[in-house]
């Protein structure tokens, strides 16, 4: 009964909306534009959040990665003279947290040099990465064919290498590099095995490739990484390296290690080992020549971030669809005062209060809720171009659209509510009366 | 909620409506306009009456009252034994859908609507399911000479197909009472008197008829004659047939 009462209220309000399409379509509009802009700023807002959470996920939650840089006394010095600077990480660091810190579970001393690679006539950019076997463990790189580094690599000081899968795409057309020589400077690199980077969303490497291969193509950087024992880069690079300033002066460096990632066993004790580690650093380090990066620090700041973000942007959306609600309610009251006769007609052969409201305010809702489907359907598709054209990662949640529907819902209820009630509220006989 | 259909066949052997010193007053600004004053009035079941009076004499108002629509200032009302004074809003909306078919003279229906749809509306209100009330409705449409013109829309009509959409739709939720305000005053002699015959045919059905009308001719159909004067029961005459 119910149910076909209002099956009927509903064919009721569609007639007479269908009756002026143009203006309940324009009404329309101003729900359609808010609920797709609330969509597509939330979407394109998440998309935002989740790529960068991504990158510092990448990095490790449980990680704390202490990095070399160049101390900013020195970089002042620097070029005046030619001179030997000593700065950053060394080897008794990594010793000593692995000694002094009880929390650490894993550590992993990196060398980081950029150099040009060869095999054959091809010749690429990448960057050799210094490093241990249990590598893998602390970074989101795996092995997609072959094997990693070894124990007995590390030992022996072998010449061997794990090739990234993007230096893999640049050096070696068809060939199965497992096995071949990749030659750098005199020193040849046997091809132990091919790594990937594992990433939680297929969308998000193909965007990062792009970024990658067009940042290749423009400045000459880094294809990607190539792993090589840390014995093995020690023996063959040595630790100097020759930098030429802009003024032409060379400096000579002498740096250990570019870095050292350290990995806790539980989250919550990422804080307090970032406490020791910036202790003992601080008392063997006379030059701030280190910074300490917390990827957890950093997903909370990122999403605090998020957090002001998405109010901002749900400030502007709820302000748009205000405007919409306002221009709804106008239209109503004006169809209210335009069918005053109607009303008066309605009350005379029977109809209640209640049954007016319920006219009138199942009009509004119907013109705000299919305003609210297209809406939807406008706002999903707004984040397909940003992402096709704009190269911006979106992500449409569920709980988007079910918000930017409700809240269409919600303005119908109360922008249509006082116009009903004053349809409701009319004297039956003046409604009758009136022309 | 009062069961009207029920409140209303209960008294079926005393008149259908009693007024007494009914008055109804507008205030207008600092002067008080009395419309109509100590009307007192019973109307029995299945009476065919005419109510008429000069132009502004509170003819209108004392139907509207009977329909009610309107309630009055002072006095009482009785309809079915049922005082309408002390009902709601809502009870008047109840009586009217259950009980009262109105005839306006202007014909009132809804331009958007077509014909069955705007004798339909009564019934919506009545809680009629679609199927039964598009069937009663197209029943009712035929029974007044429209079984052709079902599907169209007020202004696709003359003016006196209007008024006999009017009545079918007065007719839709089988009301025990059926006021009709000047019903043909805006329409020619031979279309008024086809719903003149409408009428009488309602009579002999025994509908309670009350019309208003500047027609003596009509008048001479009725069984009485209520003569209105400057808000007052001025005269009544009974005609015998
Ligand atoms: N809402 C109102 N406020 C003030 N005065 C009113 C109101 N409604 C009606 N009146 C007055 O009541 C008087 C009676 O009006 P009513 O409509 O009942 O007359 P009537 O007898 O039907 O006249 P007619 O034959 O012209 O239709 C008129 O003088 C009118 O001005
Ligand atoms: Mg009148």
């Amino acid at each position: 009964m119910f149910f076909f009462r209002l099956k009927r209220t509903i064919k009721l309000g569609a007639k007479s909306l269908w009756m002026h399409r143009l203006r309940s379509t324009l009404t329309a509009l101003g729900i359609i534009f808010g609920v797709s802009s609330v969509i597509a700023m939330l979407a394109i807002g998440e998309g935002a959040s989740r790529d960068a959470q991504e990158k510092i996920a990448q990095l490790g939650s449980r990680n704390i990665i202490i990095r070399t840089i160049k101390p900013p006394e020195d970089q002042a010095a620097g070029g005046q003279q030619q001179t030997l600077m000593e700065y950053g990480l060394t080897y008794d660091d990594a010793e000593r947290f692995q000694n002094g810190i009880p929390d650490v579970q894993v550590i992993v001393p990196n060398r980081r040099i950029s150099q040009q690679a060869l095999y054959r006539t091809r010749r690429v950019s990448l960057e050799v990465v210094g490093t241990v076997p249990w590598y893998p463990e602390i970074s989101p790189t795996r092995v997609r064919f072959g094997r990693f580094l070894s124990t007995t690599d590390m030992h022996y000081k072998q010449g061997v290498c794990v090739l990234d899968e993007r230096v893999v795409k640049e050096l070696f057309a068809f060939d199965d590099p497992i096995g071949q020589d990749v030659k750098i400077g005199g020193d040849y690199y046997r091809v132990v095995g091919i790594a990937t980077e594992q990433s939680k969303t297929p969308a998000s490497t193909e965007l990062e490739t792009k970024d990658a291969t067009g940042a290749k193509k423009a400045a000459g950087a880094n294809v990607g990484a190539m792993y090589v024992p840390l014995t093995t880069v020690k023996e063959r690079f040595g630790e100097m390296s020759l930098q030429v300033s802009s003024g032409g002066a060379g400096t000579m460096e002498r740096v250990e290690l570019q870095e050292i990632i350290v990995q806790v066993q539980d989250v919550d004790m990422v804080m307090g080992t970032r406490q020791s580690v910036q202790t003992l650093l601080s008392r063997f380090h006379k030059k701030n020549d280190y910074e300490i990066v917390v990827p957890l620090e950093l997903m909370r700041q990122a999403k605090d971030f998020q957090r002001i973000f998405t109010i901002v942007l749900g400030s502007i959306a709820a302000i748009s669809l205000l405007v919409g609600g306002i221009g709804i309610m106008n239209i109503m009251m004006a169809t209210v005062s335009e069918r005053t006769r109607e009303i008066g007609i309605r009350r005379a052969l029977g109809a209640k209060k209640r049954d007016i409201v319920i006219q009138f305010l199942s009009e509004t809702l119907i013109l705000t809720l299919s305003g609210g489907l297209l809406g939807m359907g406008l706002g999903a598709l707004i984040p397909f171009f940003v992402t096709h054209f704009g190269q911006m990662r979106t992500v449409i949640t569920g709980s988007s659209l079910i918000l930017a529907f409700g809240i269409s819902g919600a303005v119908g209820i109360a922008f249509g509510l006082y116009p009903a009630y004053r349809a409701a509220n009319m004297d039956p006989i003046e409604s009758l009366r009136h022309e | 909620m009062i069961d009207f259909r029920q409140e209303l066949d209960f008294d079926a052997e005393g008149p259908i409506l009693v007024m007494e010193d009914l008055c109804k007053s507008y205030q207008l600004g600092a002067t008080e306009l009395r419309v109509l004053r100590e009307i007192n009035l019973a109307i029995a079941r299945g009476e065919y009456v005419a109510i008429m009076g000069p132009s502004g004499s509170g003819k209108s108002t004392l139907l509207n009252m009977i329909g009610c629509l309107d309630r009055p200032s002072s006095g009482d009302y009785r309809l079915g034994g049922q005082s309408v004074s002390a009902l709601d809003d809502d009870d008047l909306s109840m009586i009217r859908g259950a009980r009262i078919g109105f005839v306006f003279q202007s014909f009132n229906l809804i331009a958007q609507l077509n014909v069955v749809e705007n004798i339909e509306i009564p019934m919506y209100y009545q809680g009629y399911s679609e199927h039964e009330s598009a069937e009663r409705a197209c029943e009712l449409a035929t029974m007044v000479g429209l079984g052709d013109r079902l599907k169209h829309r007020p202004s696709e009509l003359s003016g006196g197909q209007q008024q006999r959409v009017a009545i079918a739709r007065a007719l839709a939720n089988d009301p025990l009472i059926i006021l009709a305000d000047e019903p043909t005053g805006n329409l020619d002699s031979s279309s008024g008197a086809e719903i003149l015959t409408i009428l009488d045919r309602l009579r002999d059905e025994g509908k309670t008829l009350i019309v208003v009308t500047h027609d003596e001719h009509i008048a001479t159909r009725t069984e009485r004659v209520i003569r209105l004067f400057d808000g007052r029961i001025d005269k009544e005459e009974f005609n015998t047939r």
